[in-house]
């Protein structure tokens, strides 16, 4: 049952009119950011409340919502936003992707392809991938529609001359349709090529700096690269250390104070279920899931070094 | 507005009815089959809710309802253009109506809509700010003009109006306006992306 105390998925009518035209707008001009009135959220900004305002006007009572940060279906932010949905929408909810309709999520797209029917909602910080390059809205703004792309080379080619290789590792630029430069959201450069001829549709939200833009299904997206140094989608060179996959992004977690360490899945339904599949890696136990061992590790875990 | 002494707000009695009964739950429930018209061009969907005065279909009735508000400014093309219709999109949407030129909504039949680049294409800065045509169609089909681009997997087909009006508007990405085709409870998308081909 829904909360009475609010309308269908929290937001009144007229806000989720104003956010679905933005949509839709969104999703006719790819990868282009459509500004839209942000409304205050029942939680804070860092919290994604740009998803969580795609994601409720989205909605319908049929859906089964999934909601993920950095791949894991626990954490307190992923709890929340899926309790605030189950409440105010009175949806389903699951931890299965293929089983979700509308998968929100912060950091991370799934390793389980997407399929027809599904939308994924990312959480956005910065949605301006020249902010960086350029502070100024106006200017950004003017190299979009002028495609004055070349900054952003600039910036790439520094990294290869500083470092070899191009050290940018999250939010790694993509264009678009061969027009827009899109900031794909802080997503591990390793999901790039999952943006792509996707066969969800892909939603992007930022409260904060009130922008909503789009992927359509099937619709190409090109990490920025040089043709002496292409785009290489990169992770750690091991193996699941539960599950044994050898394709899947990886946490690295510290397991002691003598430097032991354990790579596990970062997208945990994916690893719960190859597990419950009957496969095992290093460690593997199959009772236990990544975020349950991961979980009894908290506290003397290094954290990772992505925050919003 | 033509006062109607019939009713107290001076509109037509039987502009009081035919909106959503349940407006966020139709609402919702329209704009997911709207959103996957529009990011999935030429599929068709079926939508149900809105029973608007004659000569607008259900579709068109419906996205009336779920995208247009006192924000929108929406032009009555045509036929659409009438008592009936002008009372039921104040009441049950409160959309300022306007001339072709303002319009961020317009709805009437492809030749009524003529010529189509009199609407909003968007401006360079902002390609947003562009109308959304609401197509009245006899008839929705799979057959016709090729359509590819954004959201379509190869290729798919849709009986298209005309295609050269939408080859121009192709031409104008990322300006452009974007059209939603509907016919009884019909509704299918296409986006300004999107590129057409006579077969
Ligand atoms: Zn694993």
């Amino acid at each position: 049952m829904t909360d009475q105390a609010y309308n269908f998925a929290y937001l009144d009518e007229q806000t989720k009119r104003m956010i679905r035209r933005a949509i839709l707008k969104g999703v006719a001009v790819p990868g282009y950011q459509v500004p839209f009135a942000s409304r205050e959220m029942p939680m804070p900004y860092g919290w994604g409340t740009g998803g969580v305002q795609v994601t409720a006007a989205c909605l319908v009572p049929e859906d089964r919502l999934k909601v993920i940060d950095q791949g894991a279906d626990d954490t307190t932010n992923a709890v929340s936003i899926r309790k605030f949905f189950q409440r105010t929408a009175g949806v389903e909810v699951t931890e299965a992707t293929a089983e979700a309709t509308v998968i929100q999520t912060r950091h991370r797209i799934p390793e389980t392809a997407l399929s027809e029917g599904q939308i994924l909602v990312y959480q956005v910080p910065i949605p301006e991938p020249l902010r960086f390059l350029e502070p100024r809205e106006t200017e950004t703004r003017k190299m979009h529609e002028l495609e004055e792309y070349g900054l952003m080379h600039v910036k790439l080619y520094e990294d290869i001359a500083r470092h070899g290789e191009i050290a940018t590792s999250y939010a790694y630029p993509v264009k678009v349709e061969g027009r827009y430069v899109m900031d794909p959201s802080p997503i591990p450069k390793f999901d790039n090529p999952k943006l792509g001829g996707n066969a969800a549709i892909q939603l992007f939200g930022a409260g904060r700096e009130q922008r909503i833009y789009a992927v359509p299904p099937y619709t190409q997206v090109v990490s920025l690269d040089f043709d002496d140094h292409p785009f290489v989608a990169s992770k750690a060179p091991h193996d699941c250390d539960l599950c044994g996959a050898s394709e899947s992004y990886l946490d690295e977690v510290i397991t002691d104070d003598q430097g032991s360490r354990m790579y596990v899945c970062s997208d945990t339904d994916f690893c719960a279920t190859r597990q419950e599949a009957g496969h095992h890696g290093r460690l593997g136990v199959p009772q236990f899931s990544s975020k349950k061992i991961a979980k009894s590790l908290e506290g003397f875990c290094a954290a990772e070094g992505v925050t919003e | 507005m033509t006062i109607n002494p019939q009713t107290p707000m001076g509109l037509a009695p039987e502009a009081l009815f035919g909106g959503f009964a349940e407006a966020p739950v139709q609402s919702a429930r329209a704009f997911r089959a709207l959103l996957e018209a529009m990011a999935r061009p030429g599929t068709i969907w079926q939508v149900e809710g809105a029973a608007p005065p004659a000569p607008l279909s259900i579709a068109a009735g419906v996205a009336i309802l779920t995208l247009c508000d006192g924000t929108t400014p929406l032009h009555l093309a045509g036929a659409a253009d009438c008592l009936a219709v002008r009372d039921w999109v104040t009441f049950h949407a409160g959309a300022p109506l306007c001339a072709a030129q303002g319009a961020m909504f317009a709805v009437g039949t492809w030749a009524e809509l003529m010529p189509v680049d009199q609407f909003r294409i968007g401006d360079p800065d902002y390609p947003d700010r562009a109308a959304t045509l609401i197509v009245e169609m006899p008839a929705l089909a799979p057959t016709g003009p090729r359509l590819t681009g954004p959201g379509i997997r190869e290729t798919v087909h849709l009986s298209l109006p005309e295609t050269a009006a939408f080859r121009a508007n192709r031409a104008l990405f990322p300006l452009g306006f974007d059209t939603l085709l509907c016919s009884g409870d019909q509704i299918a998308g296409l986006p300004r992306s999107t590129h057409v081909e006579d077969l």
